[in-house]
């Protein structure tokens, strides 16, 4: 059915898409409470930088990823020099600039659940010894559990599907940051390459239709899980 | 023992000056809403942030603007119960009850007596929204007791209960009250939870103290905002002193005087507390001749007040420590000559006479 190159693209935009979470949502879940819960000056400002990516067009956050965290940028060169480690045109960095364009959609669910939390329960768990960090664990956490269930699978679906950003961060490495899309896009360039991207189109309605279907089955389950389905 | 000050301005709101003094016991505030009421429970818990007070609960400060001491909430260790339970959805009773249990240090409450005494036991593997209004409730009071408070801070707490389930809560108060000895520090609008409940009770009218003492003393004021209630009325700490099963009556004594009742549960020496409501004490020079009257109290009056606007007149009475009040016309108060000092009689029918407590 696909090929060896084709399975390789598929199972490494599964992986992207699987550290792209692993890296946004701990990020995604403490500005959501920071700017659910937090009172600062500069909320507006941190509000606004973190919407950024979902309206700025995809090439300009891969191309700004570049100039941040590429060898020679500042904090992509400090990286490279104490850590060696390297970002640009790997799959660490294919994840990041996925993350960096999924985090809207992530801090967005995991917030509004935050927010339908009544303030009333932490204050409760205040007068009855519980710390910040305490309260954020033991009640703020499990009870925007379904919003950041819906949040790491929405964040995931969107890696899946992300372009712009990695073509330009990462570049279209096969086996390293071709993911579907650009996978899909390379068949394009190529004579003949159309049923090979009809076929990994058909993949990729598939992988989205699933993850939808699961963001779904487990929003209902965590919601039941934290007793708010009467 | 608790001592409190409080000044605050609300935006658009009435000035707060507020300060009172609550010795063991309970201690109950009491007024409209807006008279102040939840600002102080909001400093004492530390959860307002008052422009100037001090809060002293037991000899340790908790809150002092001056002297820029504020403990922070989590770490004043008062039991703090809310109109609204606030149990935590995602746990079930037991882990709800242990919250607080597992955060503070050993202490004299324990888990078994504190569900014993709420009666809550059934319910330790139940979810929150499965329970009613009033088990929640009790569970929310079991789980402030549990974190070994040193001060039990009851904000409304029956105020969103119809009036079955009230009944059905007030006696595990009082049953607290009596089991642990912690002070608690009651706010209502609700007078019967003042009766079941309070030792000391706090007036507070449009965000200042106008009456501060002990229940009895306060409920036998004639010029308290209490006193222009239509259900106004003393409130007496009494002893039950006699059965007399073959006329069914008791007899209650309440310091010089003695008053019959119907009969009434309770061993002799049972302490209780009623109320007689000042519009059913009628008072006399002479003795009245046969009459159903059970109750002629010789007593003296110690103030008369009027109320211009409802055209009566208050009367305090005294007997001793013991104090009555009367709601009568401002024509009787003429005719009768009644002045401070006087000797008159208090005529009180046994059915007027209300067990509170």
């Amino acid at each position: 059915m696909l090929t060896p190159d084709e399975w390789t693209a598929v199972r490494l935009s599964l992986e992207v898409a699987a550290r792209s979470v692993a890296f946004g949502l701990p990020v995604a879940v403490g500005l959501a409470w920071l700017l659910a819960r937090g009172r600062f000056p500069g909320k507006a400002a941190l509000d606004a930088l973190v919407h950024l990516p979902m309206v700025l067009p995809p090439v300009v956050v891969g191309w700004l990823l570049l100039l941040l965290l590429g060898v020679r940028g500042p904090v992509g060169g400090w990286l490279h020099e104490w850590f060696g480690v390297r970002l640009v045109f790997t799959t660490q960095g294919a994840a990041l600039a996925c993350a960096a364009m999924s985090l809207p959609l992530m801090v967005r669910a995991v917030r509004l659940s935050i927010e339908a939390i009544d303030p009333g329960l932490e204050q409760a768990a205040r007068t009855l010894g519980a710390g910040r960090l305490d309260r954020f664990l033991t009640i703020t956490l499990p009870l925007a559990l379904p919003g950041v269930l819906s949040g790491a699978i929405v964040g995931y679906v969107a890696s899946l599907g992300e372009f712009g950003a990695v073509i330009t961060f990462a570049a279209n490495i096969p086996g390293e940051t071709q993911t579907l899309p650009l996978a899909i896009y390379s068949a394009l360039q190529t004579p003949d390459g159309e049923a090979t991207a009809a076929k990994l189109a058909l993949v990729s309605i598939g992988l989205a239709l699933v993850g939808l279907g699961l963001a779904e089955w487990a929003g209902r389950r965590a919601r039941a899980a934290v007793g708010q389905l009467r | 023992m608790i001592e409190f000050s409080l000044r605050h301005q609300w935006a658009g709101g009435p000035a707060l000056a507020i300060d009172f003094v609550a010795p063991e016991g309970a201690t109950a505030l009491f007024g409209p809403s807006g008279a102040g009421k939840s600002s102080v429970v909001g400093a004492i818990a530390g959860l307002l942030p008052a422009q100037a007070a001090r809060v002293v609960v037991d000899g340790e400060v908790l809150t002092d603007t001056f002297r820029r001491i504020h403990v922070p909430v989590e770490r004043r260790r008062l039991g703090l119960v809310f109109q609204e339970a606030r149990l935590f959805p995602h746990m079930n009773v037991r882990k709800n009850l242990m919250y607080g249990f597992n955060r503070a240090p050993a202490g004299g409450i324990r888990f078994d007596d504190v569900v014993e005494l709420l009666g809550i036991a059934a319910l330790l593997e139940r979810r929150p929204h499965t329970l009613s209004g009033g088990e929640r409730q009790r569970v929310a009071i079991g789980r402030a007791l549990l974190a070994q408070p040193r001060l039990l801070l009851m904000d409304e707490p029956l105020a969103s209960l119809d009036a079955a389930r009230k009944a059905e809560i007030l006696p595990y108060l009082a049953r607290l009250k009596q089991a642990l000895a912690l002070p608690i520090v009651y706010v209502t609008h609700a007078l019967d939870e003042v009766y079941a409940i309070a030792d000391t009770l706090v007036l507070l009218e449009a965000g200042q103290v106008r009456a501060a003492g002990p229940l009895a003393e306060v409920t036998s004021r004639g010029d308290v905002p209490l006193a222009a209630r239509d259900d106004a009325g003393a409130v007496l700490e009494a002893r039950v002193a006699e059965h007399h099963p073959a006329r069914q009556l008791s007899l209650l004594r309440a310091g010089p005087l003695a008053l019959w009742v119907p009969l009434v549960a309770g061993a002799l020496g049972t302490r209780l507390r009623v109320r007689i409501p000042a519009r059913e004490i009628i008072l006399a020079t002479e003795a009245p001749q046969g009459i159903s009257l059970q109750n002629v109290l010789p007593v003296l009056v110690v103030a008369v007040s009027e109320d211009q606007a409802r055209h009566t007149a208050m009367v305090e009475l005294g007997s001793g420590e013991v104090r009555l009040l009367a709601r009568i016309t401002p024509d009787a108060v003429a005719r009768l000559g009644l002045r401070a000092g006087k000797p008159v009689l208090a005529l009180v029918k046994s059915m007027s006479v209300d067990r509170v407590g």
